[in-house]
């Protein structure tokens, strides 16, 4: 196994060459933060809260996208790259209509936990409160408010990748862009969904929910997603 | 040392803040030795807000012109403003009726189409403050000093939030026991 040496925060990591910056870094036990990084499941390098700075580049690198090199210097936490994950972190709450309080994944979302991380007390920028945002619950067992997402395709690679069904994708652009099922239809229309519940376990927010789910209920099991692929590439079949 | 004036308000919100506030239990006792309550909808019976405010606590989003007043008035008269949970923080609930569109949108779906047998729309100049455009956070309207998220804050956040306001301290506002939202 070719590996790459680097250091991350000053501390000297040594991993596989290959390797992504987050995968360094979490063998190095640093902690960055992610949100549209799913174990499991390919990187997109969509949502930018895993901006790091590296020496010797001007630009921020995401990550969960760049791979290492030799003699790299990674430094994931310093008061730039702090203020700017705060920044998107209140530029995500302004941008939808997150209202934690009426929310089924109050106390279990990790833009909530995101918040307190990086310690948001309010945001600085005008909430837009967009009225376009529909809620699909035409699904015999699960729903979508898409007030609540933040477009991190979570749920569109995991349906994609590890149920194989891609029922999921992205359509428009801009403020209008959305995740949408089948071929933009209601959910419950979509025959190609086999109704496995992935895309709810991926969610990062109360965006997909489980249907009669009430506020502060939703539970999730993230690790399901990751044994499911740990047994089809490693043959481990155990958790 | 002198008293602080303390002082708190009610806007837009379910008064769930300041049932949270009366949780404190023994310790308003203990606040009530080192402050003067000199407006509060739960704290005291005084109708107009005075000058020369220490702290204020502020309960609910902005949401019609008696908000919009209240909360200017009580800015211009008070030195630390401090935003009392996610309808003050975010707008949070209130602000869900935004995403029925403008003021008008909102009270054709509440008072005609969900209405009962009497519709209509109300309509009393005066009486009956005119709902605006649209329902905002506090600190879009007037300037904020201290930010207590939460729905609401639990009386634990609510005392460690002012405690040391009392000895003239900024509160350690960082961390989920003090942030979380919602």
């Amino acid at each position: 196994m070719a590996v790459t040496t680097l250091t991350i925060d000053e501390v000297d990591v040594a991993v596989e060459a290959g390797s992504t910056i987050l995968q360094a870094s979490q063998e190095a036990e640093i902690r960055i933060p992610v949100l549209c990084h799913l174990e499991g499941v390919s990187d997109v390098g969509a949502c930018r809260l895993c901006l790091v700075e590296v020496e010797g580049i001007n630009k921020l690198l995401p990550a969960c996208v760049t791979e290492v090199s030799e003699e790299m210097k990674v430094h994931t936490n310093t008061p730039r790259l702090q203020e700017y994950r705060k920044m998107i972190v209140e530029m995500l709450f302004a941008e939808g209509n997150h209202v934690c309080a009426i929310c089924v994944a109050n106390e279990n979302c990790e833009l909530q936990d995101l918040a307190v991380e990086v310690g948001m007390d309010h945001t600085r920028f005008s909430y837009r409160f967009p009225t376009d945002r529909d809620v699909d619950v035409s699904h015999e067992r699960f729903g979508i408010d898409r007030n609540r997402c933040v477009l991190c395709t979570r749920c569109v690679r995991v349906c994609d990748e590890i149920e194989g069904a891609h029922v999921w994708d992205v359509a428009e652009r801009g403020e209008v862009c959305k995740v949408v099922t089948g071929l933009n239809q209601p959910w419950g229309e979509v025959d190609a969904c086999t109704a496995c519940g992935k895309c709810v376990d991926a969610c990062p927010t109360g965006a997909i929910f489980r249907k009669g789910v009430t506020v502060a209920e939703m539970e999730r099991d993230r690790a399901k997603l990751e044994f499911l692929v740990t047994a089809r590439e490693k043959k481990e079949w155990t958790r | 040392m002198d008293k602080i004036k303390f002082a708190t308000i009610w806007l837009a919100g379910c008064s769930g803040c300041h049932m949270s506030f009366l949780d404190l239990d023994e310790w308003l006792i203990e606040l009530a030795q080192h402050v003067d309550v000199v407006y509060s909808p739960v704290g005291s019976d005084y109708k107009d807000y005075p000058d020369g405010v220490d702290v204020c606590l502020v309960e609910g989003a902005v949401a019609n012109e008696d908000n919009l007043e209240l909360i200017r008035e009580v800015r211009d008269k008070t030195k630390l403003l401090v935003s009392f949970g996610d309808c003050a923080v975010t707008a949070n609930v209130p602000a869900m009726r935004n995403l029925q569109g403008k003021t008008d949108d909102t009270l054709q779906r509440c008072y005609l189409e969900l209405g009962d047998d009497s519709r209509q729309l109300p309509h009393a100049p005066g009486i009956v403050p005119e709902l605006l455009d649209r329902v905002r956070p506090v600190h879009e309207v007037v300037s904020v000093d201290l930010f207590l998220p939460g729905c609401p804050p639990s009386a634990e956040r609510i005392q460690n939030a002012i405690a040391p306001l009392l000895e003239a301290k900024n509160p350690d506002m960082t961390g989920r026991e003090m942030l979380k939202f919602g």
